[in-house]
């Protein structure tokens, strides 16, 4: 509860302070500043120390599992204030309208995180995608920015109509907007009884419109359009942080419903994780562009983290979803500030640049190892786990062997920057670099190698 | 009245939604017909909830289960107001630039 109303006050104490102040410094660090608070209140009710206590009528459950997401949210949004937050400042003039409404896009996550019951995933899910339409419009010049913008907000708003669709045929089924829970489906369907035609078309509905929030093939073509055309700083909060809140919802949603379909249930779920494995990871192989080919690699990222609602239910996925959101956001924030530190996003606009920019070069290589799934880095262990979790649900050999072999494939064109970097020669055109950030990259890329050798120094705090 | 007509009537409007987002090529229109989709749900959700309303009423005089729908409905109607807003506010700004509503115009990042 702490992190939903202090991120949204946050929200318009960000919007007030552009009032009083247009110093791009200050306002960036004012928000640096909140989104420490955020983590401070969020942490205090984890430990029980402080918690507005708000009767919501069952509507928002706060648990540990959600509050602890939240924190690997937030902390990823402090990572990624410190090292793209001047560059937010660069983007257009309304400099803290682009914070505040960050702010309320991660008021959106601590919904998606506690919500119990499809009234508050609606208003969640729309909470974190209204402020990124803005967002992702926010270069106003740019026609390539205007164009991602209405796309986004068109096929964004097409599939919130489809997900309304759907929880009205499933209330139409159940009378109610809890999420049906197994035991709790007793009272509509029994086990041997065939499910209300309503109920099913509402489930089946409301998967597809969750599959596009995620990106997640078939319903991903949005995705490369949209990440390429709005402004890159803002690309790294959208695939990152915005993706695994997505993400935590569509488990969480699915959790205990998957029932209801019976068999047809892996049919559906197979099908999502193997298109949504080939087409990311076989498209990103011919992008010339880096920042194209980092859009398809998020698509083949939530690939594998479908994995972890393949295993609904058990507990290294239940971890592994944590691990990925937090691996995969940190080694996707810093790859995204060094790119947007270069003026050529193309693959050819990174040769040389560990001669030029040794610092760069390394954080960008251990981020890309790491979203390789290469051992000793974050993402190995973020892909063991959610694998692992499939592997225990059972059935799921042959999807675990194509997404170690997608997950080959990833490593040759995630390598092709890694080589451009070190083995060609070039002049890479950057912008101004300060001596804080590289620092702070060399840190994150610290964090991602702890976390590979050590993934229980996070995890552990889940169950204390 | 049957709770079957409700929903085929709701059914067809949101079809003629989607297939008006499918096949116009204005964005405003495309717009109307997203909010066709979204009017769709708010009347089937009323119409289930009188149903369900009706049901528990039968059991229970002054039962007040199945009017969370109508709650819903509140807020669908909120959240599509503020998509309203959004939507809008991205159109004109694509209009000052380009001087046309036309979606075909969505095609420069097709490479």
């Amino acid at each position: 509860m702490n992190a939903i109303i202090v991120s949204a006050l946050l929200g318009v104490v960000m919007m007030f302070s552009g009032i009083f102040t247009t110093n791009k410094t200050i306002i960036k660090n004012i928000a640096t500043a909140g989104v420490l608070f955020l983590l401070a209140a969020n942490l205090m009710e984890m430990n029980n120390l402080f918690s507005f206590n708000i009767n919501t009528h069952d509507l928002i459950v706060t648990q540990r599992y959600g509050l602890f997401f939240n924190c690997i949210a937030y902390g990823a949004t402090f990572i990624y204030l410190v090292l793209s937050g001047t560059d937010i400042t660069e983007v257009g003039v309304n400099v803290a309208e682009y914070f505040a409404l960050i702010f309320f896009v991660l008021c959106g996550v601590a919904i998606l995180s506690s919500f119990n019951g499809l009234l508050m995933l609606f208003i969640g899910v729309e909470i974190l995608s209204i402020p990124l339409y803005i967002l992702t419009g926010s270069d106003k010049r740019n026609l390539k920015s205007n164009e991602a913008s209405l796309k986004y907000f068109l096929m964004g708003s097409f599939s919130t109509g489809v997900m309304l669709m759907g929880i009205a045929l499933m209330y139409g089924a159940t009378g109610n907007f809890g999420m049906v829970h197994s035991n709790g489906l007793r009272g509509v369907v029994s086990a041997t009884q065939q499910p209300p035609f309503l109920l099913v078309a509402g489930i089946v509905l409301l998967f597809a419109s969750m599959s596009f929030k995620v990106s997640a093939a078939p319903f991903h073509f949005w995705t490369p359009d949209v990440y390429d055309g709005a402004p890159s700083v803002f690309t790294s909060f959208m695939s990152t942080i915005v993706k695994a809140a997505g993400m935590l919802a569509f488990i969480r949603v699915f959790e205990n419903q998957y029932t209801i379909l019976g068999p047809t249930w892996h049919i559906i779920v197979d099908f999502a994780i193997v298109t949504t494995l080939l087409v990311g990871n076989i498209t990103a192989v011919f992008q010339q562009s880096v920042k194209r080919m980092l859009a398809y690699s998020s698509i083949a990222q939530a690939g594998f983290m479908l994995f972890a609602l393949y295993a609904n239910n058990t507990e290294i996925a239940k971890e592994g979803i944590l691990l990925y959101a937090a691996a995969y956001s940190s080694a996707t924030i810093s790859i995204f500030a060094v790119l947007i530190k270069l003026q050529d996003y193309t693959l050819d606009g990174f040769n040389g640049l560990a001669k030029k920019e040794p610092v760069l070069a390394f954080a960008a290589t251990v981020s890309l190892l790491s979203l390789s799934g290469i051992p000793l880095t974050a993402g190995f262990f973020a892909k063991y786990y959610v694998l692992a979790g499939a592997l225990q649900a059972g059935g799921a050999l042959w999807l675990i062997i194509v997404a170690v072999l997608l997950a080959a494939v990833s490593v040759y064109y995630y390598f092709r920057v890694i080589q451009a970097m070190y083995f060609k020669e070039g002049d890479p055109q950057t912008l101004p670099i300060s001596g804080g950030f590289k620092a702070a990259l060399i840190v994150v890329a610290a964090f991602i190698v702890i976390l590979g050798v050590w993934p229980s120094a996070l995890l552990s705090w889940l169950y204390f | 009245m049957p709770i079957q007509y409700y929903i085929y009537l709701c059914l067809a409007l949101f079809s003629i939604g989607i297939v008006g987002v499918l096949t116009r090529r204005n964005a405003i229109i495309v717009f109307m017909c997203i909010e066709l989709m979204l009017n769709a749900v708010n009347l089937l959700l009323v119409a289930f909830s009188k149903v369900h309303n009706t049901a528990a009423l039968a059991a229970d005089k002054t039962s007040m289960l199945g009017i969370e729908a109508q709650l819903f409905v509140f807020f669908i109607m909120v959240v599509a107001a503020a998509e309203v807003s959004v939507g809008l506010a991205i159109i004109v700004m694509m209009y000052r630039n380009v001087h046309s509503v036309d979606i075909n115009f969505l095609n420069r990042l097709k490479n």
